[in-house]
């Protein structure tokens, strides 16, 4: 079954300077393995495209059920310099969330 | 336990926030975080025009309105609202709310020595690109390291009712407090990691009660009425997140989590100037309606570095925009788009990048918004910036966008802002020094 990663998770985006961070997070404890195994630093990389121009790394936070992505070179350039309306990455949780992921049927 | 609060998440937060904070509830401590990495340039600026500015103006005005209550109360008030000029900061509050004792905490402030520091043989390269800090050294616009809670703590040690700071780390507001109050030591690096957390967690107001959650948002109550975060904070580490009763938004772990993870790098290695965080060891619980109790976090030695933040000038930019409406709207901003890149190039104009951005299509999301281009849309912004070295041919594209609401496709409208204005571009340098080349100093005014 394929299904929004917003399916069973939220986020929460930010910057720090040309680096976007994109925090996910299941709302169930149960469900955090298939973010581990399904939201790869290499999907989320080949999800956002041209969007990022830089290396995508992962962290994990298993005792908040979470994972942690830098989107490096994403935001044009970040803080002033950049011509993004989105110069922050204040939507970027959103746009991964709507990333598709594979879960097995009875997984959820 | 004592009970601290964070009123003001970056400068230009809601002014009622503070005010409602004092007012509303028990809080023993009110934290206030001005700077932004961008600030500290603006406040330069200002005060390289007029010596007696350079600091976070909304401060002293908001002093006047709650200095009686808090000095009542016993409430103190911790802020880096002194900007590059904590000095005056504390002489206008001084001026507007007599009868308050502020202590200012200076030494952060490295501009005026780069010079010193550059011939002393520290570089100060850039951690994003490795260039030395020479490459760039006459458009330097501010510089200052970030300094810990220890500062801070001194300068309440001192009884000052109103600290000031200038570029404090946003979490030593928060931490500073337990230090003070719970006599933690410098090597107590789990105490000091768990107070980084409560301060990362309250650094951006609201952002901690439900402001910007993503989880049910529709169900949080009283956006208009929302109260900001207050740490109910223990001598041994463990905190409880909480508001004010009566006040609107939510506090759970759910909305704790976000925050948590809000500009956050290596979960493992989140640095500070008073120890390294793992933020894989903190534990939520919610002990109750708006309750979020955190405990577990554990914390590793401090580096022998300071992180400083350096503004230098790099150019010029504008941007503006243009809405055309239905039918056609994306393909006729499209078309815009291509007609101002025509014109600008054959003005012969140069131009770093010029980046064009269609509102209600993919702005924010670029090519991850595959869904905005297959319909079509009620209206559409096209929205078009130019960035370069050249503040003329900046100045120049901002005439460019107007005219083709006559001279381009059908129904273009939104231009009556006129042209754009031109903005100086301030980039970011982030670098290391010793931490012992940073001496602070801290001084009571009265």
């Amino acid at each position: 079954m394929r299904i929004p990663v917003s399916r069973i998770a939220h986020g929460r985006s930010g910057d720090k300077g040309d680096t976007a961070n994109v925090g996910v997070i299941a709302f169930e404890e149960r469900h955090y393995p298939i973010l581990v195994r399904e939201v790869t630093a290499a999907r989320v990389k080949a999800h956002f495209g041209s969007l990022v121009h830089g290396a995508v790394e992962r962290f994990e936070l298993p005792n908040l059920g979470a994972l942690n992505f830098l989107l490096h070179e994403s935001l044009g350039g970040g803080g002033t310099f950049s011509l993004r309306i989105d110069a922050q990455g204040k939507t970027y949780s959103a746009a991964l969330l709507a990333m598709e992921i594979d879960v097995a049927d009875g997984e959820l | 336990m004592i009970r601290i609060a964070n009123g003001q998440g970056f400068w230009g937060d809601w002014l009622e926030a503070p005010v409602r904070l004092v007012e509303q509830g028990p809080i023993d401590y009110l934290g206030l975080d001005y700077l932004a990495e961008i600030t500290m340039s603006i406040v330069q600026k200002q005060k390289l025009e007029n010596p007696e500015l350079g600091y976070a103006r909304d401060f002293p005005p908001l002093m006047a309105r709650i200095g009686k209550q808090i000095k009542e109360r016993g409430i103190k008030v911790i802020a880096n609202a002194g900007g590059v000029n904590p000095r005056a900061c504390a002489r206008e509050v001084l001026r507007v709310a007599p009868g308050l004792k502020v202590a200012v905490v200076e030494g952060d402030d490295i501009y005026p020595k780069l010079d010193e520091l550059l011939a002393a043989g520290h570089a100060m390269k850039s951690m994003d690109t490795g260039e030395p800090l020479s490459s760039i050294r006459s458009s330097i616009l501010s510089a200052n390291a970030y300094i810990g809670a220890f500062p801070l703590a001194e300068a309440l040690a001192t009884g000052a009712d109103v600290v000031i700071a200038g570029r404090c780390t946003d979490t030593a507001l928060a931490l500073a407090p337990m230090v003070h109050q719970f006599g933690w030591k410098q090597t107590d690096w789990d105490l000091l990691a768990a107070g980084t957390v409560a301060g990362h967690i309250i650094e951006c107001g609201a952002q901690a009660t439900g402001g910007n959650c993503q989880v049910d948002w529709q169900t949080i109550p009283d956006f208009a009425n929302i109260g900001y975060p207050i740490v109910e904070a223990e001598p041994d580490g463990t905190f409880t997140v909480t508001k004010h009763k009566g006040t609107g938004g939510r506090v759970h772990s759910d909305v704790v989590k976000e925050q948590l993870l809000y500009e956050l790098g290596d979960p493992k290695e989140y640095l500070g100037p008073d120890c390294i965080t793992d933020f894989t060891t903190i534990r939520l619980k919610d002990t109750g309606p708006d309750r979020v109790q955190v405990s577990g976090i554990k914390g590793r030695e401090r580096t022998p570095f300071l992180k400083v933040s350096i503004s230098h000038a790099a150019g010029w930019k504008a941007t503006g925009s243009l809405v055309y409406s239905w039918p056609d709207a994306l393909a006729k901003a499209y078309a815009a788009e291509r007609i101002v890149r025509e014109r600008l190039s054959r003005l012969g104009l140069e131009f770093e990048e010029i980046h064009a951005e269609f509102v209600g299509a993919n702005a924010c999301h670029g090519p991850v918004a595959a869904w905005g281009t297959g319909i079509d849309h009620p209206e559409i912004m096209l929205r078009i910036g130019v960035r370069g070295k050249d503040r003329k041919a900046v100045e120049r594209f901002t005439r460019e966008l107007v005219p083709l609401v006559l001279s381009g496709p059908p129904t273009a409208t939104g231009f009556g802002d006129g042209r754009p204005p031109v903005r100086e571009v301030v980039a970011y340098w982030p670098a290391l020094v010793p931490r012992e080349l940073i001496q602070t100093r801290v001084e009571v005014l009265a």
